[in-house]
């Protein structure tokens, strides 16, 4: 089957690249763009650990065709913070020390992100249940979630 | 207890080092290697849970265009076909469970490897699955090995059996014990299959190299043992395969099988490209983990105070299709936080049509203490007595004889109670209509080989080699371990985790082992360099090594003038005899057992069944906290890991025996919206075989959590919840049955 | 003289719970065990961890055994 060429944004920089019609996102961001820092956790959509932004929307990248970026702007955890200038999310959660294996954390650091800029001011129990599709299999989420109220606070107080 | 000592990094709550990269999806974990002319294997999985293989036709697949190489069971060499492991990773002659793997292909693409496994003919002789416990022992039941016999029993077995072992422990007069009591109490259980749940799946990326340079790159609790399997299946030697651990997305035990590599280091040789591997998420669930299901059977009895006279139980845990549950554990482990002068365990083990279990997190004990929490729990309600009272009791301290044997030394168990009962959760009232729970539980955690060496760089920095993989923090610790020895800042030391070839052999980071075992290595080599320190600045000095002290990262002239820094050691170390290599290959012995005692509130829909954890408090005994947001990470996890064993985790099997939930959506694992914080307390009773005082975290705090929250959802129904777990359906039945 | 407990599975093989041994080393009290019930299977101590005072070794050799020590052997441990 002929691929198709799909020109799109990835973290603000125009990018184009082919992929087979059946390819999801989350496999030409790793497979194709050679960025990693997404995961898979399960391909189907209930763990979280692909979570990426389309147009702004929060998704899981299994569930969404390479070809359906075209024209759209994608942002991934690579966007977020650099290592010599962490984000306040990614800040927090080394500060909280909320994260264990890591595997779920840049699915976390996007949802995160999503969840604080639709609502700056989340209750603990709002932020548990925005980030109820964002598993997390070593830390019980004690440690994410304060991570996650603290970050909140300290970009209320630096904005 | 011993005095606390002052340490300067030991102890502190630092930025773990390999965090950053972890924040910013730059590190790399088992399916993010991609190679030069990479191809990508994929797994064909039995459709049926018990049949006899007549035939593999590989003959079309081999044939699809753009396919490199397929293999099956009869491509491992002769002498590795006999290695029971082998069966597992690839089905000789029957397929034991739903997902058995029973060949593999490598292709251009995924998608071309998909289609190629569709053109496998497998000839297969469907047989009646033999899925629980009941089935499999029963007289007459199908046999899943034919050839298996009974072991442990008082005459050698005659007979096949799919019991595979028998085993027992006992301490003073079971009957005299009994005969003692004025109360006894008895009851039967069970815990269903569950799965570790990882959320990365197994992944890795090999080449194979004829001229001796071969290469594994997988997600593994243990790469040399990856390297000592993969090269044993395919007859190689050990210094001709490197495996490199990348970072791991969990695993709890189900990362310490071996299932892929030497699967994908076969389609590698026979293509002659790099193969690349990764689990789906439904193969993880059908082929990989679980954790044992179980039925015990507990007999308590005790004096009208509370002493316990006797203990008895018979546990019975299902294997999978290849035998060695961790009935062992659970046997040793059963009533382990006791002091009871009379006591019996029976264990079996027992084959069934599921995969073959792997540990998970203090295999075997969370499935027997289950058992016996809850029956404590029933009896301190018969006595009318507080259950911790009854617990503080009966609890082992210093000078117990455990029932496996040994006499315990420094034990925390007793300290864990106490701060649990002076907790502000214990002393709250429990909310109108919920229950409340307690549970202690007891994981021996272990010792082995570990290996480390630390360079020394020029600048004073060090670089810090070790061979563990790092599950949930442990550089970290490892760098404070090495901080507080060599007395310089945690920061100017890199603590890697080394490939294959870059240290000597170490043990899988498993039974709590790592910041104990490895952390004596590391302490042991940083030892070794500052006794170097001591001796350049003695040679520089002109004094005898003796003569230097060494604190703060300075050497200083006891017997005249004069200070080094670690710098400046290291800076003239060319001149002094050349570079510094401090170096501890050990067999780390006297592991501290750690017990953990939970608390949990929780409320039940009456209508629905559904429980929420309303409140929970987790303590545990760490020994010494190297780092204490880890320590607290470990014991909110497991405790999480535990609800979740509790409340909803099971693989559900249909009558053919095809496992129905491979899911995260169906498999569920507890969500942050299902979740109170858990409060952790970490008790600190040092261990004393080990510098810091350090026991091991990583276990003992799932085991508690099943009885905890089985036993405050029975207290909010008033209804025994004696069968794990105490899913919606199964609570609301027990409300509606009375 | 040393202490050796047997548990309940090896007293099949030892016929008694508890016996002294003068030795110094594991690799002594193995020898001398063995020697001891010629009919017992190696593996069933050896292939075993070992206790002494209350320390567990899960794979013993060289290591010390004191005048006073209480030995006992037990099933080895892994872990998850």
């Amino acid at each position: 089957m002929a691929k198709v060429h799909v020109s799109t944004s990835v973290n603000g920089e125009p990018t184009e690249f082919l992929c087979d019609p059946h390819e999801t996102l989350l496999d030409v961001l790793r497979n194709e763009l050679n960025m990693t820092g997404t995961k898979e956790g399960c391909g189907s959509g209930d763990c979280g650990a692909c979570s990426v932004m389309v147009n702004d929307r929060l998704v899981c990248s299994c569930l969404v065709l390479g070809a359906e970026a075209q024209g759209k702007e994608i942002g991934t955890v690579e966007g977020i913070g650099s290592n010599d200038s962490l984000h306040i999310i990614q800040e927090k959660f080394l500060e909280h020390a909320a994260l264990q294996c890591g595997i779920c954390t840049p699915g976390l650091i996007v949802s995160t992100k999503a969840l604080l800029e639709e609502n700056p001011t989340p209750t603990e129990e709002e932020a548990r249940y925005y980030l109820a599709g964002n598993l997390c299999r070593c830390t019980g989420y004690d440690k994410i979630i304060r991570a996650v109220m603290d970050a909140a606070e300290s970009m209320r107080r630096g904005a | 207890m011993s005095e606390a000592k002052e340490y300067k990094y030991v102890g502190t709550r630092r930025v773990r080092p390999d965090g950053y990269d972890k924040v910013t999806g730059r590190a790399n974990y088992g399916a993010d290697l991609a190679l030069p002319g990479m191809i990508w294997g994929k797994i064909l999985r039995s459709p049926h849970a018990h049949a006899k293989i007549n035939g593999i036709d590989i003959g079309k697949a081999e044939s699809h265009p753009g396919v490199s190489a397929v293999v099956t069971f009869q491509d491992f060499p002769e002498k590795s076909q006999r290695n029971p492991s082998a069966q597992n990773i690839l089905a000789n002659t029957k397929a034991l469970y739903h997902g058995h793997a029973i060949a593999a292909v490598a292709a251009k693409t995924e998608q071309i490897a998909e289609e190629a496994l569709g053109l496998i003919e497998v000839d297969y002789e469907v047989l009646p699955p033999v899925m629980d416990l009941d089935t499999a022992m029963a007289e007459g039941a199908t046999l899943i090995n034919e050839n298996l016999k009974t072991a442990g029993l008082p005459e050698p077995a005659t007979e096949s059996s799919n019991i595979a072992a028998r085993q027992e422990l006992k301490i003073g007069d079971i009957d005299a014990g009994f005969a003692e009591a004025d109360v006894i109490v008895e009851r039967e259980y069970s815990t269903p299959t569950v799965h570790q749940g990882y959320i990365e799946p197994h992944a890795c990326t090999v080449r194979y190299d004829e001229n001796g340079q071969s290469m594994v790159w997988c997600c593994t609790q243990g790469h040399f043992d990856v390297r000592a399997s993969t090269a044993n299946l395919l007859g190689m030697e050990l210094g001709k395969l490197k495996v490199v651990a990348s970072e791991i997305g969990g695993g709890f035990g189900g990362k310490t099988i071996v299932y892929l590599e030497p699967v994908a280091l076969m389609l590698s040789k026979k293509s002659g490209n790099p193969v690349k591997i990764v689990m789906g998420r439904d193969e993880v669930f059908k082929a990989s983990g679980p954790g044992a299901a179980t039925k015990s059977w507990i007999k308590i009895g005790a004096k009208n105070d509370g002493t316990f006279t006797a203990m008895q139980a018979k546990l019975v845990f299902e294997a999978g299709a290849f035998p060695g549950s961790p009935v062992g554990p659970g046997t040793m482990t059963v009533f382990a936080p006791y002091d009871v002068k009379n006591a019996k365990v029976e264990g079996y083990d027992v084959l069934v049509n599921k995969p073959k279990v792997a540990a998970y997190r203090a295999p075997g004990a969370p499935q027997a203490e289950f058992a016996s929490e809850m029956l404590i729990n029933e009896l301190a309600d018969k006595l009318g007595m507080d259950m911790i009272d009854i617990r503080l009791k009966n609890a082992a301290r210093e000078g117990t004889q455990a029932l496996y044997g040994p006499k315990f030394n420094e034990i925390g168990l007793v300290e864990c109670l106490e701060q649990c009962k002076a907790s502000d959760h214990y002393q709250s009232a429990v909310g109108e209509g919920n229950g409340r729970g307690v549970a202690a539980g007891f994981w021996f955690n272990i010792g082995g080989v570990s290996s480390a060496v630390i360079h020394m760089n020029p600048d004073g920095t060090a670089t810090l080699l070790e061979g563990s993989p790092d599950i949930g923090g442990s550089r970290a610790s490892m760098q404070s371990m090495a901080a507080e020895e060599l007395g310089i800042a945690p920061e100017r030391i890199k603590p890697i985790v080394a490939d294959t070839e870059m240290v000597a052999h170490n043990d899988t980071t498993g039974g709590s082992r790592t910041t104990f075992a490895t952390g004596m290595a590391v302490i042991e080599a940083a030892q070794d360099v500052v006794r170097q320190f001591k001796e350049r600045a003695a040679s520089t000095w002109n004094v005898t090594p003796d003569q230097v002290d060494w604190s703060d990262g300075v050497a200083r002239n006891t017997a005249g003038d004069g200070e080094m820094t670690c710098a400046e050691i290291c800076a003239s170390a060319g001149r002094t005899g050349g570079q510094i290599t401090g170096r501890g290959n050990i067999n780390a012995r006297g592991a501290g057992p750690s017990f953990s005692v939970h608390i949990a509130d929780v409320a039940v829909d009456t209508d629905t069944g559904k429980v929420d954890v309303v409140r929970y408090t987790a303590s545990q005994d760490a020994g010494r906290a190297i780092h204490p947001s880890y320590v607290e990470g470990q014991i909110q996890g497991g405790s999480v890991q535990g609800i979740g064993w509790a409340l909803n985790e099971e693989y559900i099997y249909n009558d053919d025996g095809l496992l129905e939930n491979p899911g995260f959506l169906d498999y569920r694992i507890p969500l942050a919206s299902d979740l109170p914080m858990i409060d952790p307390i970490i008790v600190e009773v040092p261990n004393p075989f080990h510098p810091y005082g350090v026991r091991g975290v990583g276990e003992a705090n799932i085991i508690p959590p099943l009885a905890t929250v089985a036993t405050a959802v029975g207290n909010a129904i008033d209804r025994p919840m004696p069968d794990l777990p105490c899913s919606p359906p199964r609570v609301l039945k027990a409300i509606q049955e009375g | 003289m040393a202490i050796v407990i047997f548990s309940s599975e090896l007293q099949k093989f030892t016929g008694e719970e508890r016996i002294e041994l003068g030795v110094s080393t594991y690799r002594q009290l193995v020898d001398g065990i063995l020697g001891r019930y010629p009919d017992m299977p190696a593996e069933e101590i050896t292939e075993k961890a070992v206790s002494i005072d209350g320390m567990i070794i899960q794979d013993p050799l060289l290591d010390p055994v004191a005048p006073d020590s209480e030995v006992h052997f037990l099933d080895r441990i892994s872990g998850g």
